[in-house]
């Protein structure tokens, strides 16, 4: 049974530096007494969301957002200064070694076990999860194969390049069959092509019924994974909902590219009528550029018009929003300020 | 508390320690074993130190060993698990009480350091040659103290451990370790210390002072030592104390 994890209110004021690699970027810095150097930080500030049984959520946006420390308290390693957050129906602080059981972790950095090789990080990791001898080395086996690392099973995880570590920390983290899977920025410096490996490896985790919460700062990961998405700057959520109503919700969004035939006048019009359109620009006879608030949902009716115009449609490519445009259109700032 | 976990973390530590264990006791046990050579044989042998001394000197040896291989075989890794590759986060997630982590780390460290009083006390021995009056004559006594010692010094390598950052190693051994090894009653009697009354009971704050003591009370009682009583009294409460702490610094260090 899928399991489904619960925020409310949750606070987080360090005193001493963040635990991640983002120190200090972002943060609101409030000194407390002027009288010792002592700062706050203000990681979170009042944190409340849902996530569901069975979905893959996405946590987005810019360095020193709140992510990672909203992840270091999901997984019982920060303890927040007040609110609470349940896995299932254990309080994660409370009852930390039940939340513990449910839960894999991929950190932001691999923090593999160095004293160990491959095969005995993934043995071990099962043998604490209290797997028999032959269970923890048959599923070890698997995701040693599964993760393309069979033939680095004895060498020492610190000889390991950047993508394998990231590779390996994946399969410890899976290595109990946790029910959750949280993934902190995964694809940050992976190659291309061992970033589809990695998305293919959420899905498949994905359709055995697990959940999966994952942080990122690109659109395009948060679009092609996730379920539901949230998006959290300076320690709040600003915005949140699958990604097709967090980019609906940019008004004129999205940039339609429409090849026709031929793109008569009355096209135009008709294009310019339909809900959602804010523009419609005819660059020569054939091609328009059509701004609006949406994106797929308007090939069916742009097909109609074309229809009814005399004309035929031959090529469509749809700009969507990205998260830099939805992260101006909700904060009024740019990611990198 | 969850026994399968807890013994998986040991099994772990085992498993890491069996396979550096050659460069381990290098690094431990060597420069007592050299400490012992020098003084316990070619001091003797010349005649510059009375025969007696190498009695005298083996307790405190298996002491200052029992000691350093403890307080490292916990604070080394501590160290370098907690920089920011934080290799320990594996543990920190298994399904524990993260105190019991800390604890798990305590016991591997009392286990390595009796390991090695176990080596080191008929290593030492041997390179004295003969003339060592050494009898396990109060066997009670003897594995109290030595419990009690190793104990001590898992937790001190506990404590030290989340203290001490990577970069001040160097320091933790010539601030720490070197004058607790130097003031220690490990190389003499603490009751030689008469002529300097002040030192003589500043370095009782020592708890090295209690472990030679008391194993020199324990192995070579013809020699003046600490009553066995207070020893065993000064080790627990130095235990408590120094567990008390090394928890209460792991839990900061691990909790962000």
């Amino acid at each position: 049974m899928a399991i489904g994890i619960r925020i409310e209110n949750l606070r987080k004021v360090y005193d001493t530096p963040p635990p991640t690699a983002a120190r200090g970027a972002g943060f609101s810095f409030t000194p407390a007494r002027t009288d010792k150097r002592k700062v706050e930080l203000v990681a979170l500030d009042g944190v409340s969301f849902e996530i569901r049984a069975g979905e893959i959520f996405g946590l987005l946006g810019p360095n020193g957002a709140g992510k990672s420390t909203t992840i270091g308290i999901l997984t019982t390693r920060t303890q927040p200064t007040s609110g609470r957050a349940f896995i299932g129906e254990y309080d994660i602080w409370r009852e930390q070694v039940k939340a513990k059981r449910l839960i894999g972790v991929v950190p932001q950095r691999p923090n593999l076990d160095f004293a160990l090789n491959a095969r005995e990080i993934l043995t071990f990791h099962g043998a604490y999860f209290g797997q028999s001898k032959t269970e923890r080395e048959k599923r070890a086996d698997e995701l040693l194969e599964t993760f393309k690392l069979t033939d680095r099973a004895a060498h020492m995880a610190r000889t390991f390049s950047g993508g394998m570590m990231q590779r390996l920390s994946i399969a410890r983290a899976m290595m109990h069959d946790p029910e959750i899977l949280f993934l902190d920025e995964p694809s940050a410096g992976l190659d291309p092509q061992t970033r589809l490996l990695l998305w293919e490896t959420i899905r498949d985790y994905h359709r055995r019924g697990k959940t999966i919460v994952l942080t990122t700062h690109y659109m395009d990961e948060a679009d092609a994974l996730c379920g539901r998405l949230a998006i959290i700057d300076h320690g709040r959520i600003i915005a949140q909902g699958t990604p097709q109503e967090l980019k609906s919700s940019i008004p004129g969004g999205y940039l339609l590219r429409l090849r026709f035939d031929h793109a008569p006048e009355s096209l135009l019009a008709g294009l310019r009528a339909l809900p959602g359109v804010t523009e419609a620009r005819c660059s020569d006879n054939a091609s328009v550029d059509l701004y609006a608030d949406r994106g797929g949902t308007l090939i069916g009716p742009i097909g109609q018009c074309a229809q009814a115009a005399g004309s035929e449609l031959r090529d469509v490519h749809i700009a969507e929003p990205s998260l830099e445009t939805l992260f101006l259109h909700h904060t009024g700032r740019s990611l990198r300020d | 508390m969850n026994w399968k976990t807890f013994y998986a973390l040991l099994a772990r530590d085992g498993h890491v320690f069996r396979r550096n264990l050659i460069p381990m006791l290098m690094q431990t046990l060597l420069q007592p074993l050299l400490f012992t050579f020098v003084f316990g044989r070619v001091m003797t042998a010349s005649g510059m130190m009375p025969a007696a001394y190498k009695s005298m000197l083996l307790p405190g040896i298996m002491a200052i060993s029992m000691v350093l291989t403890g307080v490292q075989s916990v604070a080394m890794p501590l160290i370098a698990e907690f920089q920011f590759t934080r290799e320990i986060e594996d543990r920190l997630l298994a399904p524990i009480e993260t105190q019991w982590l800390a604890v798990q780390k305590v016991v591997g460290g009392m286990i390595q350091a009796i390991v090695s009083g176990l080596i080191v006390m008929p290593a030492a021995w041997l390179i004295m040659g003969s003339g060592t009056n050494i009898h396990l004559g109060r066997p009670v006594e003897f594995v109290v103290v030595a419990l009690l010692v190793a104990l001590f010094s898992a937790s001190g390598g506990l404590t030290l451990g989340c203290s001490v950052g990577q970069t001040q190693i160097g320091l933790m051994f010539s601030m720490v370790l070197a004058p607790m090894m130097m003031f220690g009653c490990a190389y003499y009697p603490w009751s030689s210390l008469a002529t300097f009354p002040v030192l003589q009971y500043l370095v009782l704050v020592n708890p090295l002072v209690y472990a030679s003591e008391g194993l020199r009370g324990a192995l070579a009682p013809q020699f003046p030592h600490i009553d066995t009583l207070v020893v065993i009294g000064a080790l627990v409460v130095i235990d408590v104390g120094l567990l008390y702490l090394g928890l209460k610094k792991f839990h900061q260090k691990a909790v962000s």
